[in-house]
């Protein structure tokens, strides 16, 4: 059901009257959730200039803010790398013709997606902190990035295999059919293949590990949210610092989906089923832009 | 090693795993109402109410769910002195199913979408011509269906909710990461059977929701 006006009727004189007094209903409605939140935040005195004021100065973003969101950043992006690079590995492993190397490859996978990234992130912090000659300052953005990795990590391995059980079967015997052996085909047939299909879920997957790197703030490491907390705790105005916080993250969040959903439309049909699959892999990550 | 199985006589793991547990039942109900409701909005006719459902999934989904957390606790609680009981620990309780809830309301909201995706043309136009309008015709015919094909994305949140009750240790409930944490910094020296130990049961929890929603997903699935 492709097309959401099937709902309902295409609207009559009649019922365009009665949609647009829903309509003007609906709008109150949330007009209504909306004031009863600027009234709550006014009687608190949230909507006080001093509050507000700090993030409309330079030095506010420059001591607190823009480093916090570099942090926040170098562990993402770091971890979006490492997490690549070990999805690659598992995934393939998970495709091997090796039937033990494929089982080791499907344990460390499932095993690593069912266990919470905040778990990890804190045994890997203690562990990093504790039991390796590794500096307790940098304990925090290893755990950080390692947990991300192993979590994300996996999530790409699973991608990469779903990616290429996704494939029409006519490919792979298409390989065969002309002399590949079955590791061959996969190596030059399917897998380039799979991999371009896989951007742009990939690409959604980066939304996760951003969001994720916010853990990073319960274990101490000092991102955008532990930054703007901080902030928010000397200024005396924590609402509206974290409200800035998740406003940051939102509009990179946002960009990130944005672009993924162009790149689905721009690779076509087999790149937007991956993302479109019934039983997401990751169930947070970006959804399918559902028509 | 044999100190460490007497670590279990001084911690309650258990108790703390049933915290998870009431956490992601409370959450799960709390997100699905949420989530069915605001389906309900991005479905209708009604733009105003489309577009508020749109905004809210855009804004949730985009979210740290940390900071939601920690807004929670120390915005909602701490500035705005929002207390639904008066018992502290309860009060974070709830706090923390509030988040959790609002976080993965938008997730079960894109979920049933996908799902009404799977109701086939016909039903709608079928409920349209024996004279349903747009609720009736969505709560009668669509969501049903819509439901039944949505089981395996609802189960992906599901677990998806399990594993991040851990992040309730924001809102410092007593919940198993946070003992988790307190039992590493007591015995450094078995930290690893100890992370295994809390890995191990988030393991149990989370492969027989995967496997029961697979399950129920062939079991319940609409036959066309």
């Amino acid at each position: 059901m492709s097309n959401q006006a099937v709902l309902f009727d295409v609207p009559g004189p009649k019922a365009k009257r009665r949609i647009l007094v829903f309509n003007v209903l609906g709008g109150l409605f949330v007009l209504g959730i909306l004031a009863v939140a600027v009234n709550g935040l006014a009687e608190k005195d949230q909507f006080e200039a001093a509050k507000w004021t700090p993030f409309l100065e330079w030095s506010t973003w420059q001591f607190t803010l823009l480093p916090g969101l570099l942090a926040t950043l170098q562990a993402a992006g770091v971890a979006v790398l490492t997490s690549i690079a070990f999805g690659l590995l598992f995934g393939f492993g998970r495709l091997s013709g090796v039937a033990p190397l494929r089982w080791v490859c499907d344990v460390v996978v499932e095993f690593f997606r069912a266990v919470p990234v905040l778990l990890m992130m804190i045994f890997l912090y203690q562990f990093f902190a504790k039991s390796t000659p590794m500096e307790a300052s940098n304990a925090p953005f290893a755990a950080v990035v390692v947990a991300l990795t192993l979590y994300n990590g996996s999530v790409i391995a699973e991608l990469v295999r779903s990616g290429v059980f996704g494939l029409p079967k006519g490919q792979r015997e298409a390989g065969l059919a002309i002399g590949l052996t079955p590791a061959q085909s996969l190596r030059s047939i399917e897998i380039p293949q799979a991999l371009v299909a896989m951007l742009p879920a990939l690409l959604g997957q980066f939304v996760v590990i951003l969001k994720d790197s916010a853990l990073g703030y319960i274990i101490g490491y000092t991102d955008l949210l532990a930054n703007a907390q901080r902030f928010g705790a000397g200024a005396g105005n924590m609402l509206p610092s974290l409200l800035v916080a998740a406003a940051i993250f939102i509009l990179i969040n946002m960009l990130l989906t944005f672009t993924a959903q162009r790149l689905s439309r721009l690779l076509g049909a087999r790149a937007g089923k991956l993302l479109q699959r019934e039983d997401a892999i990751d169930p947070e990550g970006v959804e399918a832009p559902v028509k | 090693m044999g100190g460490f199985f007497a670590l279990f006589e001084g911690y309650d793991v258990v108790a703390a795993f049933w915290m998870n547990i009431q956490l992601a039942f409370w959450a799960a109900i709390g997100s699905l109402v949420l989530g069915t409701v605001l389906a309900v909005m991005r479905i209708s006719p009604i733009a105003s109410l489309r577009w508020f459902g749109t905004a809210y999934v855009n804004i949730f989904r985009n979210t740290p769910l940390t900071i939601i957390m920690v807004f929670s606790v120390l915005g909602l609680w701490g500035q705005l002195q929002v207390n639904f009981v008066n018992d502290f620990d309860l009060n974070f309780f709830m706090l923390a199913i509030l988040s959790l809830s609002l976080y993965h309301a938008a997730f079960v909201c894109e979920a049933i979408r996908s799902g009404v995706n799977t109701v086939p043309l016909g039903q709608a136009e079928a409920a349209r011509s024996i004279g349903l309008s747009f609720l009736p015709a969505a709560w009668l015919i669509i969501l049903p269906q819509a439901f039944r094909g949505a089981i395996a994305p609802l189960g992906n949140v599901l677990i998806a909710l399990v594993k991040n009750t851990t992040v309730a240790a924001a809102a410092s409930v007593a919940e198993a990461s946070g003992l988790m944490k307190t039992m590493i910094e007591f015995r450094p020296d078995v930290m690893t059977q100890i992370f295994l130990t809390f890995a191990i049961g988030f393991v149990v929890i989370v492969i027989p929701i995967g496997l029961l929603t697979t399950w129920a997903s062939k079991k319940l699935a609409v036959a066309r």
